[in-house]
């Protein structure tokens, strides 16, 4: 009876041997059909203008050129602001909202997870149901609230109503949850206050997920460009993909879309490329238990 | 939420109240509700930090997003025009907004049609790539992982570029070229024209471009699994990887698929920008109108702000009814 048992399970082990193999290179290709848009970006982004408009359509690139970059630039040129300052300004916004969201979101996300206050349970659930809200449904609200509050016009109204993000403080919080409350009570123990634990004990456990964070905002904020047209009234404060959605239309300057959207998209994947270990571990923890 | 805040509002009034009266009288524990408070407040009390901390993210969170739904929800029994004062006119938004505006409708049923291939496709396909990602060795992981994630990252919007190429009408799209070439057509296509097509184009780009945090999420999820489960599984007979899938696989990553769940559904729901990049707005025959290229002609072309909400109300209570259903189906807390 043992005896078959064990040839089965040899058995089994042995099938698993080539599985692996085979799901690769299928997932391969269905991989590399998945990126191929990303290239043909690439390689249009890098064609001369004869190439462009090829009958057939030709999917490599025979003599790259950087016009298209350069005609970016020259578009801007007889503009008031200068191509430079968009791209300046989308990257301060980026930087600076990411950074005070995650400050916002984990300073939320400790007490929450940690602390069992009156109130905590419910405003966690509220949480986890606004990640059912739309966002944009309730535009007109928003922006009479916004502009009462005379964000309007600077740097902050990117900034301050996207501060409360539902899905990253879920995030952060069920990370939170993961680390074992023993830790923080040993730290009590020692005699640490609530404010060290804070920054000495939950604030480099949740590194991790503070790094998916990034990831998830990074190309919503980097690629909006509706902010820029409801409540920016000066060309100088708005950003590149507002730039961008001004140059949308018309096959005619494809060459230089195309070198627009990459440098709209190369930075999310390659933040994506840098902090994908990290964003792994938190997502193990994404569920809703 | 409401209930709980309201508590919160009014405990310090009730509390001195009944601090003073056990002063007075020496009383105690004759009024429960409010011995009740004044635990509640002096448990608040400890926790100040806690509230501090919380502070900040739930202030920005009432100000910018729970208070403008409720507002959103209060206007949409209004006329308003963001010039003259609201008007109340009770449920005439809505009656306007079922019975007499033929394009909420085709809005409503191309959202909808939208909805129910790209949700469930999306969220099937998330999981199935990422449970065969998961079987795949270790050091290809990222690799898979990138290139599967890559497309939602850059967003289907910004890579309309090469969309527009792909299916443009003339004979120099990608697909018109080759299917002309292999003799299955004798003219192109109208892909961004033709009212049949548009649809179904948008819907393609768009699950080229679905595998988002729904399906990090799944990556992470299956590599969290205990792979001594499946050696107890062995020994109990389960050895084909479907086996494993439904006895193992599933109910471990069941958290995971009620969070992509979320996600889906919000996201196949507000679809708009896509079809705006595709096919433009207004689309020929209004064939890729969505409920939020609507709902922004009304708020932000139109400024009947009243009407807008109404719409906003309507998408709003869909998209929660069938989240809380999703939330009763996948969790066992509901």
């Amino acid at each position: 009876m043992f005896q078959v048992d064990v040839d089965y399970l040899k058995k089994a082990k042995k099938r698993r041997e080539y599985a692996p193999t085979v799901i690769s290179i299928l997932l391969g290709f269905a991989g590399i059909v998945s990126f191929l848009p990303l290239i043909y970006l690439v390689v249009t982004a890098f064609k001369p203008a004869e190439e462009l408009f090829l009958y057939p359509p030709r999917f490599y690139v025979s003599n790259p050129t950087l016009k298209n970059f350069t005609d970016l630039v020259s578009i801007t040129s007889n503009t008031m602001v200068p191509f430079t300052r968009y791209l300046f300004n989308t990257v301060l916004i980026t930087v600076l909202y990411i950074f005070a969201m995650i400050v916002v979101g984990t300073m939320a996300c400790y007490p929450l997870s940690k602390h069992k206050f009156p109130g905590a349970k419910g405003l966690f659930k509220l949480v986890t149901n606004a990640l059912l809200i739309i966002s944009g449904a309730a535009a007109i609200p928003s922006y009479i609230i916004v502009t009462g509050l005379h964000l309007d016009n600077t740097y902050l109204v990117y900034i301050i109503p996207g501060l409360a993000n539902c899905t990253c403080m879920f995030l952060l919080k069920q990370f939170l949850d993961q680390v074992p409350d023993s830790i923080f009570e040993a730290g009590k123990i020692d005699g640490a206050s609530e404010w060290q634990l804070y920054t000495k004990i939950a604030l480099p456990l949740l590194r991790n997920a503070q790094a998916t964070c990034v990831i998830l905002t990074f190309p919503g904020i980097w690629n909006d460009s509706s902010a820029s047209t409801t409540y920016i009234y000066e060309e100088q404060l708005r950003t590149f993909a507002f730039f961008m959605s001004t140059l949308q239309g018309g096959l005619a300057r494809q060459g230089a879309n195309a070198a627009a959207s990459l440098i709209m998209t190369v930075p999310s994947i390659i933040v994506f490329i840098v902090s994908q270990s990290s964003v792994m571990d938190t997502m193990a923890h994404s569920g809703i238990k | 939420m409401s209930k709980k805040e309201k508590k919160l509002k009014n405990e310090p009034s009730v509390v001195v109240d009944s601090d003073n009266q056990e002063l007075a009288t020496g009383k105690k524990k004759k009024d429960y509700t409010k011995s009740y408070f004044r635990f509640k407040l002096h448990e608040m009390g400890q926790f100040k930090m806690s509230y501090a901390l919380i502070a900040p993210f739930f202030i920005c969170f009432i100000t910018f997003t729970l208070l403008p739904l409720i507002a959103s929800a209060a206007l949409s029994f209004f006329y308003f025009n963001a010039l003259s004062l609201p008007r109340f006119i009770f449920w005439d938004n809505y009656l306007y907004l079922f019975v007499e505006d033929s394009l909420f409708l085709k809005a409503f049923s191309n959202t909808l049609y939208y909805a129910i291939i790209v949700g469930p496709v999306s969220y099937i396909a998330s999981y199935f790539f990422a449970w065969f990602i998961n079987q795949v060795p270790k050091r290809l992981k990222p690799l898979y992982t990138l290139a599967f994630y890559a497309p939602s990252l850059t967003g289907g919007v910004a890579l309309s570029v090469v969309w527009l190429v792909v299916f443009a009408n003339d004979s120099q799209g990608y697909i018109n070229s080759a299917l002309l070439n292999a003799g299955l057509i004798t003219e192109p296509i109208q892909f961004l024209q033709n009212v049949n097509w548009i649809m179904p184009v948008i819907i393609i780009v768009s699950l080229w471009s679905s595998l988002g945090t729904g399906f990090l999420s799944f990556v992470a999820g299956f590599t969290n699994v205990d792979k001594e489960l499946y050696d107890a599984a062995m020994v109990d007979g389960i050895t084909s990887r479907f086996q494993r899938l439904i006895y193992i696989d599933i109910p471990q990553t069941m958290p995971q698929l009620l969070f992509s769940a979320v996600l889906t559904i919000t996201g196949s729901f507000t679809v708009g920008g896509i079809s705006q990049a595709l096919v433009g707005h207004p689309s020929p025959e209004d064939a890729g109108l969505t409920i939020m290229l609507h709902l922004g002609d009304y708020a932000g072309q139109r400024f009947e702000v009243g009407y807008a909400s109404a719409i906003a109300v309507v998408l709003s209570a869909l998209v929660l009814g069938i989240g809380r259903l999703a939330f009763r189906l996948l969790s066992d807390k509901g």
